[in-house]
């Protein structure tokens, strides 16, 4: 048996939360997001709908911030900084270490298990750190491709374990 | 206090001008523009009619409101350098086949780049060449030729209220698209087209249909027959100079040319637009002496008919059952010309010429077909005849008139001001309204219900009874209209809807004008030609007549309804659906709540709950899932169980439906 309905009902009570306002898109989609992870094709519909709105302004919104997903994010995500400081301590290597360990082909993002998924951001704002990534909200300064590959084998095996 | 500001040193004075381009403009210096347009909102995001004011530096004309003293320059060479360097930038990005671009000699950016004397790119070409798309009858998208204004975004938002495309993206990656990046033919697009008609450059043109025309006309065991609709006569001349031009003589050079081409007989659709108001006429009178589903609405905008029937399914019953002049031409060609011309059935070809993109959806509609086969093979538009008769060779201005070929080349007034927004209704007042009208020419009568604004109302005493009459254009309009009858707010037995500005005169495939008075101009050739014409009355069309008389029987009756009338369906808007509990086991009973705004409000979130808690108290066989709606908006809450739709919705209901369904398993 596989029960949606909680998720389905915490949209309906976001639209209602945010008076099927036009002008509250941003704030339902950051709260939609909350509970899907994503925006799907079905969700952005449905709020386009409701709002009575139509679905291409609703889409332009959604892809115009990149704070919004429309496609599905994996259990564990990776956000690699590639801002200036980054950059030049070689963030692409770190990048193509964990495509390249995750089996990811070049525009590939997640993950076919859903377990992971790579994030490329402009700055985390911890320079000092470079080059830097964050591993499921956790700062790791610093790091090198054998690092972040002892990061994802550390997951790996938790996962494993379970 | 008179207000003044100066020009290029030169002193101007201004009055209710919204912006400093509007004066500049006035003052005849053309500014380009790509994003500016007057019917629609300022957008201020192409940046060309960028001019100096004095102390305030350098502005946007279009989104700058003229203020008294302001000292204006639109020449400086800091401007003109800006300019050039915004079109190089817009050209580097864009696809450059200009040889091969229906727009071509039409196109805004060809035409500036001439203008700013752009003679090499400064710029590496980063052009993607991304694939057309051709999912419709009616236009084709190249998104490599677009400048990002934003003109048809905001027109198909603003004005027709329907919001097929969009912005999606941002910065560089930004394009102007269906929503979730899908084809046109997959969105709530209803062909109008005035999307290609705002369009600067060759993203967005209508589909040509000329090569298969051309093809049916070189093959010797084809007939191919021709009739062009009545707003063609009074545009089609801007294309060769001849603007404002006479309709009749016009009319009479086109049935030339298309002659010389080669088709078997010319026809004018004002004939069945003639029969159209016969027949819809007497729809109303029948609808009226019923009270039944009255508001009527007219049916012959296909693109107004595919909006009712994607957001307004509650409406279906008020548009008229009448097939479009279009329509009838095609019924009634394939019915009797065949034996006229004396050749078999399959070897007639019926074209059609149409002020209009949607008509080339209308025409494959399959409620218009018969036995599977389509009425009219090919729908071309003004545009396409034009270029057919550039590409012939012909000197338009200089052929001679000819006369249409009969039967269907006979017209009255009322058939011919059918182009004009308020047309449809004056001929059907003209056809339902018997008194005399002492002194007054009978073309004048009912000029009333003529106007340029996008909703005029009329009222007419029938004597017993007294008609309310809504003529409406732009279906943001209509939406208004529709929202105050749903309310109502207002009462009218009548309603005329027609989607471009200014009727069909205004369509997307007409000659394209940026000047709004050409419409105008189009709407006066329209009702000099009625003046000129010997019959006003549909109903006096001997022709006409002899169509009931020989083939049909009387107006409304059984053999009229099967080649002149046709029907509507509900056309869903939105086929993504939500998995909400899905049994473990397989074969499950399928239970399908909808979601659409009215069934939210009735209820149908407690329904939801309660069926997801039966399902799961039992662990029953049932797959629930959400529609976004099923488009029974009236009869809401609405729940379909297995093949069962259940309109009103109660919670027992749904329970007992899916009980029931169960035992059956």
């Amino acid at each position: 048996m596989v029960s949606n309905y909680n998720k389905f009902e915490a949209v309906c009570r976001i639209l209602k939360e945010n008076n099927f306002d036009e002008s509250k898109l941003i704030p339902i989609f950051q709260a939609v997001q909350e509970v899907y992870k994503y925006l799907s094709e079905e969700v952005l519909t449905f709020i386009a709908s409701s709002l009575n709105i139509s679905p291409a302004k609703v889409y332009g919104v959604a892809t115009f911030f990149a704070h919004f997903t429309l496609k599905p994010k994996g259990k564990n995500i990776i956000k690699v900084c590639d801002g200036t400081a980054c950059h030049v301590k070689k963030s692409a290597n770190l990048i193509d270490a964990i495509k390249k360990k995750l089996d990811l082909k070049e525009n590939e993002s997640s993950t076919k298990d859903m377990l992971f998924t790579i994030e490329i951001v402009a700055c985390l704002g911890a320079c000092g750190l470079a080059p830097v990534l964050v591993m499921n909200e956790e700062v790791h300064g610093q790091m090198t491709s054998d690092k972040v590959i002892g990061l994802i084998d550390e997951v790996l095996k938790q996962e494993g374990g379970k | 206090m008179e207000k003044y500001l100066t020009i290029n040193s030169k002193k101007v004075v201004f009055d209710s001008e919204k912006n400093l381009l509007e004066v500049i403009r006035k003052e005849n210096i053309e500014l380009p523009t790509f994003c500016y347009h007057p019917e629609l909102s300022v957008q201020g995001s192409c940046r060309l009619c960028m001019v100096e004011v004095d102390r305030k530096g350098i502005l946007s004309a279009c989104s700058t409101p003229p203020e008294t003293g302001m000292e204006i320059k639109t020449n400086t060479e800091q401007i003109i350098e800006m300019r050039k360097i915004i079109v190089e930038l817009l050209l580097a990005n864009h696809d450059r086949e200009c040889t091969t671009c229906a727009k071509s000699e039409s196109c805004k950016l060809q035409t500036l780049a001439r203008r700013l004397g752009i003679n090499e790119l400064r710029f590496k070409n980063v052009m993607h060449k991304e694939s057309k798309d051709v999912s419709t009858y009616s236009l084709v998208r190249e998104p490599s030729k677009c400048v990002l204004c934003g003109d048809c975004v905001r027109f198909c938002d603003e004005i027709q209220s329907v919001g097929a495309l969009g912005f999606v993206g941002r910065g560089s990656k930004s394009v102007v698209c269906p929503s979730f990046g899908k084809v046109l033919a997959s969105s709530e697009c209803v062909y109008c087209g005035q999307c290609a008609r705002v369009c600067p450059t060759g993203a967005i043109v209508p589909k040509s249909e000329v090569n298969y025309v051309w093809k049916a006309l070189s093959d010797p065991k084809k007939k191919v027959i021709i009739a062009i609709a009545p707003a063609v006569r009074a545009a089609i001349g801007e294309v060769f100079g001849l603007a404002g031009e006479n309709g009749t003589e016009v009319a009479g050079k086109v049935v030339t040319a298309l002659r010389t081409m080669g088709f078997a007989k010319i026809f004018d659709v004002s004939f069945t637009a003639d029969m159209t108001i016969v027949e819809e006429a007497n729809e109303f009178i029948d609808r009226l002496s019923k009270d039944d589903d009255i508001p009527m609405f007219t049916s012959c905008c296909p693109a107004w008919v595919k909006f009712v029937e994607q957001y307004y399914p509650d409406f279906l019953q008020n548009l008229s059952t009448c097939r479009s002049p279009q329509g009838m031409y095609g019924s009634i060609a394939r019915r009797i010309m065949p034996e006229m011309l004396e050749i078999p059935k399959e070897d007639l070809i019926v074209v059609s010429v149409m002020p209009c993109t949607a008509k080339k959806y209308e025409a494959r509609r399959p409620e218009l077909a018969k036995d599977g086969i389509i009425d009219i093979d090919y729908v071309l538009t003004t545009q396409e005849l034009a270029m057919m008769i550039e590409e012939a060779g012909f000197h338009f201005a200089k052929l001679e008139s000819s006369a249409f070929d009969m039967p269907f080349g006979f017209k009255t007034g009322g058939g011919v001001i059918f182009g004009n927004s308020g047309g449809v209704t004056e001929a059907v007042l003209r056809n339902v309204v018997n008194t005399k009208s002492d002194g007054i020419n009978e073309s004048e009568q009912f000029n009333f219900v003529r106007g340029e604004d996008g909703i005029r109302e009329a009222k007419i005493d029938l004597g017993n009874r007294e008609l309310k009459i809504a003529i409406v254009y732009g279906l943001k309009n209509a939406r208004n209209v529709l929202r105050d009858i749903k309310a109502n707010k207002s009462r009218y037995d009548f309603v005329e809807v027609m989607a471009c500005p200014g009727g069909c005169i205004g369509g997307a495939g007409q000659p394209i004008y940026t000047d709004l008075s050409v419409r105008k101009t189009r709407t006066k050739v329209l009702y000099e030609n009625d003046r000129a014409m010997e019959l006003h009355k549909p109903q006096d069309n001997p022709y006409v007549q002899k169509i009931y008389k020989d083939y049909l029987g009387k107006p409304g009756c059984r053999q009229a309804h099967e080649y002149l009338h046709t029907g509507y369906r509900y056309k869903k808007r939105f086929n993504q659906t939500f998995e909400i509990y899905k049994s473990e086991k397989e074969n499950n009973v399928k239970v399908n709540v909808c979601f659409g705004n009215s069934c939210i409000q009735k209820g149908s979130k407690e329904i939801l709950k309660h069926i997801v808690d039966f399902a799961e108290s039992g662990k029953y066989n049932v797959d629930i899932e959400v529609s976004i709606c099923l488009e029974k908006c009236s009869k809401g809450p609405v729940v379909k169980v297995a093949d069962q739709i259940i309109e009103h919705c109660t919670l027992q209901a749904a329970e007992k439906a899916i009980r029931e369904e169960l035992k059956k398993w």
